[in-house]
């Protein structure tokens, strides 16, 4: 049991290697990570769309197979499995139980497709199972270029939209009616997960997208019903996840997501005692 | 803002329709609608189900384009999400869990719409949320989630959510629906208040006049493409109902309440206060 414990939880070395620059390369595309996960997941919730993102990413994870068998970047192929997958599912229409099995009819037959691709790749191991539960090797430094460019697009876009598409995605009745293009935002805000999903699967693995573009959202709607505040700690709960899972995942060198999965679940937990305690007395 | 003069100086109509004509595919919803509604005025629509009350907001919203005739909200032709125009939607319950506290839900009124972050005239914005929010005497609750609060309270911040922009008219969509008898009086008191003070028009949709009669100025009666549109005297009477049914409908004055005799079979009532009637089609299609 202690052997175990000490091979999670080992600092031997860790100084050292965040020397390295491609440990400062991995902490910064975390960072990076962070921020844009951080900023969409509230209203991921919001939305309802957790299905939706996890389905997405099990297509960036077919993408990206299929980008390693036919030899070209897996990032190229990240993007393209996942984008595709959020203009199917941002063109769904917003009827729940139509929508959730579109996605898992979707889901299965992208995964089965990626496992199939995967086994049929002659290369290392090590790369194919990187997809699937992340790696902090898969950051050089054309990957962190792409990082950072899909970052600025993305917080450039929300900048632009944020408001309406917090009004359709919380009050879509009165959106409409106020002239909100709804219908136009759903896709394009699919996109959006699309772009930061793909960008995610190299570094926490395709099983794990949920865990930083999930979990902050779900953890900081327990605490705040304000959207600037609840964006503040959903960002600030995907950093201290993705950066100290990086910083934890280093000496062991074991895969990051199950590190990062862990925090941002107790940063989650933690918030939900929180909520529980002060939910009791109601506002107002 | 300036608004848009006539030529002999007078201030433009909140509302005109002048000879709107609605279809879907072949059938004609109504045809050569005339309206002028001027700025403070009362008007409720009735009409039984289907009649096109829901579609004439779409229309006044820029969502329902007509097919003849011309829409003018201010002087202005409609178009979405034009400015000027106030929405309050049928009461639903708001959702507990949805992330927004009753001051962001009245922000949204007054710019939820535009684009970019609208960093600059923050404070300007916060004063105007507040000031809406006092007005409907939602300032208690201004930090609660929405979702928390009772439906009586939802809909006080939904009139300020639809009038912080400061509309010229407001469109109002059954707002009344199955609020208790307290709440329906609060939420037409401030529509009320607001049309008088600041000389809003007010469009009011609704299956039931009796709870808003003392405030109506006209009403907009709309029957099978059939419509008649005058002071309450004028329309709420057994002959014009009867013509416009094209059936024998008698209203009756018991005590200050009009019931209507006749139509129960189209789903149309005048029954009594707070009675739950059937949800017409709403705005969203």
């Amino acid at each position: 049991m202690n052997e175990i414990l000490d091979k999670l939880f080992t600092f031997d070395g860790t100084a050292e290697l965040l020397g390295q620059p491609f440990v400062r390369n991995a902490l910064l595309a975390a960072a990076l990570l962070g921020l844009v996960a951080g900023v969409l997941a509230p209203l991921i919730v919001a939305r309802g769309m957790g299905f939706a993102v996890h389905g997405t990413s099990e297509l960036a994870f077919t993408g990206g197979a299929a980008a390693l068998l036919l030899g070209v970047s897996v990032s190229i192929g990240a993007v393209a499995g996942s984008v595709l997958a959020g203009l199917v599912f941002g063109l769904l229409g917003l009827r729940q139980r139509e929508r959730d099995s579109v996605i898992g009819v979707v889901l299965a037959f992208g995964l089965g497709l990626g496992v199939l691709l995967l086994a049929l790749y002659p290369g290392r191991a090590s790369n194919k199972f990187g997809l699937l539960t992340g790696s902090i090797v898969s950051v050089d430094s054309t990957n962190l270029w792409v990082l950072v460019i899909v970052t600025l697009l993305v917080l450039a876009t929300m900048a632009v939209v944020y408001r309406p598409l917090l009004f359709a995605s919380t009050d879509a009745e009165v959106a409409v009616a106020r002239g909100v293009p709804v219908r136009l935002l759903s896709p394009l805000f699919a996109v959006l997960i699309a772009l930061v999903t793909a960008l995610a699967v190299p570094i926490v693995g395709a099983i794990l997208v949920l865990s930083v573009t999930i979990i902050p959202g779900a953890a900081a709607a327990r605490i705040t019903a304000s959207p600037l505040v609840a964006t503040i700690l959903a960002v600030v709960i995907a950093e201290v996840a993705l950066v100290g899972g990086t910083i934890l995942s280093l000496a062991p060198g074991l895969p990051i997501s199950g590190y990062v999965a862990t925090i941002a679940f107790l940063g989650y937990l933690a918030c939900r005692l929180v909520g529980r305690a002060r939910g009791q007395v109601r506002t107002g | 803002m300036t608004r848009p003069h006539t030529a002999d100086g007078r201030e433009p109509a909140a509302v005109e329709l002048r000879g709107a004509t609605v279809r879907f595919g072949t059938r004609t919803l109504w045809e050569g609608l005339d309206l002028e509604i001027p700025g403070g005025e009362f008007v409720a629509v009735l009409g039984p189900n289907g009649s096109g009350k829901t579609t004439l907001l779409r229309v006044l919203l820029g969502l329902q384009p007509v097919q003849a005739g011309e829409v003018l909200v201010d002087g202005h032709h409609v178009r979405r999400g034009g400015e000027g125009i106030g929405y309050i939607p049928q009461q639903k319950a708001i959702p507990e869990d949805v992330p927004l506290r009753a001051r962001d839900l009245v922000g949204l009124g007054l710019d939820g719409h535009h684009l970019g972050l609208g960093l600059r005239g923050r404070r300007d914005r916060a004063r105007r949320v507040d000031e809406a929010l006092a007005a409907v005497g939602a300032t208690g609750y201004a930090g609660a989630p929405v979702g928390r609060l009772s439906g009586g309270e939802q809909q006080r911040l939904r009139v300020a959510q639809a009038l912080v922009g400061d509309p010229r008219v407001l469109l109002c969509d059954e707002p009344l629906l199955s609020l208790d008898l307290a709440h329906q009086r609060t939420v037409s008191r401030l529509i009320d208040e607001r049309r008088r003070t600041a000389g809003t028009a007010v469009l009011f949709v609704t299956h039931e006049i009796n709870p808003i009669l003392p405030l109506v100025d006209r009403v907009l009666y709309l029957v099978d493409g059939r419509f008649r549109f005058g002071t309450p005297d004028e329309v709420m009477t057994s002959e014009t109902l009867s013509e416009l049914y094209r059936t024998d409908v008698e209203v009756l004055r018991v005590r200050e309440r009009l019931v209507v005799v006749g139509v129960e079979a189209s789903g149309h009532c005048h029954g009594a206060d707070g009675a739950v009637l059937p949800a017409e089609e709403s705005v969203t299609p």
